[in-house]
């Protein structure tokens, strides 16, 4: 009967989800992560100790957090380099607000109503001025972080309230960080927000073709402006942690940053060319990179020559799929 | 019997999924010009980028004067003597005239630099001797279509080849401007130039071409010379079956007016555009590639901003500022560059469905698959997509299924107009007739629809109404009753004014 | 004189002209022809940088490694000339463009045979090459008391009144001009940028032509690192952190655009004399010189601004009355 009709029936998919996750970018990640986890417990003695365990995190979630939002900006086809300098303005105006003596929840709403401040004023000049944002977020990188300058030249605010230290320092429970914790639930939200809601097909529609995505009716400079200001947000949330964390604020703060949080999109197997990626993968690189620097502290390796594993992690991670396909395409 | 200069034999050529050219043949002789015929997708275009060094053949011979040559780059070619004349989109916009006509093989001094001043001298002269009216020194983005498509014409003069293609070097031209570049093509014939000359009309191709070679589907599939052969054996060569192209009847009540647009005009691309659509009617939009005819859909679909001029939609004002603007108010748009503009490749059919409607597959902002899967389903189904599954990659489709994932994605929104722009360009005979089918449904429901297209049996077919334009203007509209086709091309190319003036 | 008014590096000279005169009003030194030939030398570097940055931003692509490239050369060249003091410095200066140039064809490789994004290349070579300068330095540094007397001597000895590190800038922006107006490689990079699918049919290996951008950054890079060396006379991990923003910001405030194939020699070179006028009027009209990070920035995005204003496309040019006026 089947030639008889007129229509053949589509079915939703042909391919097995299960398979498919197999043998996804995340899966590699984690057999990546589990690796250097492995590595690391028998580099050092010190390492599977639950408080390591915990120090680790104070490693990268204040750039992961960062880097959940610019992961979906980069896949919307735009990116922030000013997230550092955004970082570096909040604390700055924190520390400015805790000399005519705010309280904690002041502070905190003025380092995030700060982030949230910077990322319109980027997302008006990208998306109501129509100019690049790469070099947009260039320019308010170092426009952010010269007004923090000025305000504070070489000098530093100390003497934030203990209240507000806690954000940085304090534990949930046992070894649980607040840090980690606000993490853990930023990184579902963006979840949702990304897999599973309107927006967040709209930011992939927007990422993989921008022009289509604008013919089929998505309101794409409204999505982008969004995407910024949260990325404003979250940098931030974050200047609050890293605030609290440090315990004092001064211009110089969060230097390098917006590389870090870069990379751990790029690494998460977000496309930097836009429109494909996932919230698990930036996870898992985030923990990877995480992992890799603090199992070098561990050795005594410096900081500096840690950035030569993230920098040829990032290449590599990069380029390997690539050479993969150009071997098999010339053997075939 | 005259030696060819140049001979292509057995040229494959395959991409993925598609086998692009096999085993084609072709001879170009010295102060003559070949025609090559063929509908959209019969190779022609493939042929052109492999003669030019773009593509590299799978297997075949090219012979330039008996010897064999290979041509791994575009250099390479214009090395052994071939040059192109493409459109104005392999031209650049932000260098001058005369650097885009010298670009790649620029006069050098003793120093061995490059010689602005005889560049701009010789540049000048070779557009004078068109007669082109361009100053040499005007940035290329300055200059209008068909200016751009003279400079075209210039670079391959510039160059000192023995084989010229011109690639439907008269789609963008005026009827004057086509005439001068009759003029140009005969000088190249007295220098001894062979000419490939790539063209949808046969006018043109019995005016100038001294032989034919016909492709279909990619095969070579006739030649021989023009004089000796009538246009209903070309026809028959080119198409494989019976000429009559066969347009569904339509059965649609045309009703009262749905969308009204008068004055619309925009700095450089239209002026004083005015015309109405009605329910149930089919509103066709001819005139050469680049009369501004996409422009003004553009504009009425909000993705550009009229400098002047009033749109109604079913009697209430409509000023879209966005795509997203027109949709909500009901009008939608079928881009002719599908893959840029239409679909999303990258992502599944079903996605590209869904994207204008999920507002209404989705719960408060949140996904529904099973609801888009439904969506996605019952229009890719009424349109007869052809595809594996709704989950495959637009991009693995060909042609005419991308244009019905594009329809299928409108249709969803329930729109009161839909504006097709060249819904058929490049498809194939059997996707086309669908497409034509299905337009002939849309009215019968009610919807209006306006078609942009440059294929007159397409025009006359399927239209109620026609707005001829040109040069950014509307010409006449026309009740589509007894139309000759001669009277859409002469107002199109505008011999009436030429005439006149 | 309408071309003119069009011309973004008129407006460009003429806006630093004017932040010379406002200063010249209240400090009459200022414009000092001592004065603003000691500015030239101070901005010598950024201008040679600005203008390798501009080749490649021309061929839509970036190169954030600059300024650790240069760091890393710089380091090298100050750690062999500590140890050979004997070797004469041309070799040394021959030898930091070659390790420069080996760079930056790095990363060009990674853009052209892997079609990595250059953003994502640059991005992980300028923390490899920073890191790099620790590993071969072993976080020591080099200072001025190890470094040979001709090695920090050479750029400060003067010809016809001017030093020669403002020698070395002119001569590098004349042959720049040359290879970029007057040869067929200058012109592929503005090609390739223009309308990369109209090149490859005019001829032109995009791939490899941003190949040989990345590698004339490179060598402008390690030309500059012994520059830099011996001028601050201290290599350190440190040295030009952060530079590469500086870098890019020269251009665009020269009007290069970022979406390529806009932007010449001259803008490039007034992008960065601009950014050194600004700075070194600021001490002199008493601002304090932590405001030079927040100017610099406002210069940038002003520039952007403006410079967006004159790219924007009207749309086809389509009604003859539109045509040569767009």
């Amino acid at each position: 009967m089947t030639e008889t009709s007129l229509h053949r029936r589509l079915p939703d998919r042909l391919d097995n989800p299960l398979k498919s996750g197999l043998l996804s970018w995340e899966m590699l990640l984690v057999l990546v992560a589990v690796a250097i986890f492995v590595a690391n417990s028998f580099a050092s003695p010190y390492f599977l100790n639950a408080w390591s365990l915990s120090d680790l995190t104070f490693n990268f979630t204040e750039k992961a957090l960062i880097a959940l939002a610019m992961a979906l900006l980069i896949i919307a086809g735009e990116i922030d380099l000013s997230v550092a300098s955004i970082i570096a303005l909040a604390s700055t105006l924190m520390g400015l607000a805790l000399q005519f003596g705010a309280d904690t929840p002041v502070l905190v709403a003025i380092g995030v109503g700060v982030g949230i401040a910077c990322g319109a004023f980027n997302g008006f000049l990208v998306t109501g001025l129509k100019l690049p944002s790469i070099v947009v977020t260039i320019g308010t990188m170092s426009l952010f972080r010269g007004i923090a300058f000025i305000i504070l030249g070489d000098q530093s605010y100390k003497g934030y309230p203990a209240s507000f230290a806690w954000f940085g320092q304090g534990y949930v429970w046992w070894v649980i960080s607040f840090e980690l914790v606000l993490f853990a639930i930023f990184a579902v939200i963006y979840w949702v927000l990304l897999h599973r809601t309107n927006f967040g097909r709209r930011v992939f529609a927007i990422g993989n073709n921008p022009v289509a995505a604008q013919f089929s009716g998505v309101r794409v400079d409204r999505i982008k402006f969004v995407l910024f200001c949260l990325t404003g947000l979250m940098s931030g949330v974050a200047a609050v942690l890293l605030t609290a964390r440090l315990g004092s604020t001064r211009p110089s703060i969060a230097q390098g940053f917006e590389l870090d949080a870069i990379t751990m999109v790029v690494l998460g197997g977000v496309s930097i060319l836009g429109g494909a990626g996932s919230i698990l993968g930036v996870v898992l690189a985030a923990l990877i990179i995480g992992l890799v620097t603090f199992g070098l502290g561990l050795l005594n390796v410096p900081g500096i020559v840690m950035s030569i594993f993230t920098g040829a992690l990032l290449i590599v991670v990069i380029a390997l799929p690539i050479l993969w396909t150009m071997m098999r395409e010339r053997r075939a | 019997m005259i030696d060819p200069i140049l001979t292509l034999t057995g040229i494959s050529k395959s991409f993925p999924g598609v086998r692009a050219l096999h085993e084609v043949s072709l001879e170009l002789y010295a102060g003559e010009v070949t025609a090559l015929i063929g509908e959209n997708g019969a190779g022609k275009s493939t042929l052109v980028k492999t003669m030019t060094g773009i593509y590299q053949p799978d297997s075949g011979e090219i012979r330039m004067g008996g010897k064999v040559v290979t041509l791994p780059t575009a250099h390479s070619a214009s090395d052994v003597g071939i040059t192109a004349i493409h459109q104005e989109t392999v031209l650049f916009d932000e260098l001058s005239v005369a650097e885009n006509i010298y670009l790649g093989h620029a006069p050098k001094n003793r120093f061995g630099l490059i010689d602005w001043k005889t560049m701009r001298r010789e540049a000048q002269a070779t557009l004078d001797s068109m007669a082109a009216g361009i100053d040499a020194d005007m940035p290329l983005k300055e200059l209008g279509i068909a200016k751009k498509h003279l400079v075209a014409v210039a670079r391959a003069l510039s160059v000192d080849a023995q084989v010229v293609i011109m690639d439907e070097p008269t789609a963008a031209l005026s009827q004057k401007e086509i005439e001068e570049l009759y003029v140009l093509v005969d000088l190249l014939k007295q220098d001894g130039k062979a000419i490939l000359f790539i063209s949808h009309k046969f006018d043109e191709i019995y005016r100038i071409a001294d032989r034919y070679t016909v492709f279909r589907d990619g095969e070579m599939v006739g030649k021989g010379f023009i004089k000796q052969t009538p246009q209903s054996e070309i026809v028959k060569l080119m198409v494989g079956r019976s000429v009559d192209q066969i347009f569904p009847p339509r059965h649609a009540m045309v009703g009262e007016r749905v969308l009204d647009v008068s004055g619309l005009s925009h700095p450089t691309e239209f002026r004083d555009v005015s015309f109405s659509v009605r329910r149930g009617e089919i509103l066709g939009f001819y005139g050469l590639v680049g009369a501004g005819r996409s422009e003004v859909m553009q504009a009425v679909f909000g993705l550009t901003r009229p400098s002047a001029g009033t749109m109604t939609l079913a009697g209430r004002p409509l000023s879209p500022r966005s795509p997203a603007d027109a949709v909500e108010a009901g009008i939608v748009y079928v881009p002719e560059e599908r893959g840029k503009q239409g679909v999303i490749t990258g992502e599944p059919i079903v996605v590209n469905v869904s994207l204008p409607s999920l507002k209404r597959t989705s719960r408060s902002g949140f996904l529904r698959m099973a609801e888009e899967f439904r969506l996605a389903r019952t229009f890719t189904e009424r349109l007869d997509l052809r595809a594996s599954s709704l989950s495959q990659n637009v991009s693995t489709l060909s042609g005419g299924n991308q244009q019905k994932v594009v329809i299928a994605k409108w249709l969803a929104t329930d729109p009161k107009v839909i504006i097709l722009d060249e819904p058929t360009k490049g498809i194939d005979i059997g996707s086309k007739a669908a497409v034509h089918e299905f337009m002939a449904e849309l009215v019968a429901q009610g919807l209006s629809v306006i078609m942009v297209s440059s294929e007159l049996p397409e025009i006359l077919g399927m239209s109620d109404r026609i707005v001829v334009m040109r040069e950014g203007l509307v010409v006449e509209t026309l009740d589509n009753v007894d139309l000759a086709p001669e009277t859409l091309v002469r107002l199109a190319a505008g011999i009436a004014e030429e005439r006149a003036a | 004189m309408n071309r003119l008014l069009k011309n973004r590096e008129f407006w460009l000279a003429l806006a630093i002209l004017a932040v010379i005169v406002l200063v010249t009003f209240r400090f009459p030194r200022f414009a000092q022809a001592s004065n603003l030939l000691t500015i030239f030398n101070d901005t010598s570097i950024l201008m040679m940088l600005a203008l390798g940055q501009m080749v490649v931003i021309l061929t839509r692509s970036i190169d954030l490694s600059m300024a650790a490239n240069l760091a890393l050369t710089g380091m090298l060249v100050a750690m062999v000339n500590a140890a050979f003091p004997w070797l004469p410095i041309p070799v040394l200066i021959a030898g930091c463009i070659l390790v420069g140039g080996f760079l930056g064809a790095f990363n060009g490789v990674l853009v052209w045979k892997l079609g990595i994004p250059p953003i994502v290349v640059t991005l992980g070579t300028l923390t490899i090459f920073r890191g790099l300068v620790f590993v071969v330095s072993g976080g020591a540094w080099v200072n001025a008391d190890q470094m040979s007397q001709d090695f920090i001597q050479l750029q400060r000895g003067a010809f016809l009144g001017l030093p020669i590190l403002s020698w070395f800038a002119i001569v590098v922006a004349g042959l720049m001009s040359v290879l970029m107006t007057r040869t067929p490689l200058g012109r592929a990079f503005y090609a390739i940028g223009v309308n990369p699918t109209a090149s490859v049919y005019t001829g032109i290996d995009v791939g490899r032509t941003k190949f040989l951008a990345f590698v004339l950054s490179g060598a402008i890079s390690g030309l500059c690192g012994y520059l830099w060396i011996s001028r601050y006379v201290i290599a350190s991990v440190e040295v030009a952190g952060g530079y590469e923003l500086t870098i890019v910001a020269a251009c665009v405030i020269g009007g290069v655009s970022i979406a390529g194939g806009i932007g010449t020699v001259a803008g490039a070179l007034l992008g960065a004399i601009f950014l050194g006028v600004v700075n070194n009027a600021l001490p002199v009209i008493g601002v304090s010189p932590f405001w030079q990070m927040a100017i610099s920035g406002a210069a940038i995005l002003l520039a952007v601004v403006l410079n967006a204003r004159g790219e924007k496309s009207k749309g086809r040019v389509i009604l003859r009355s539109a045509e040569g006026v767009a």
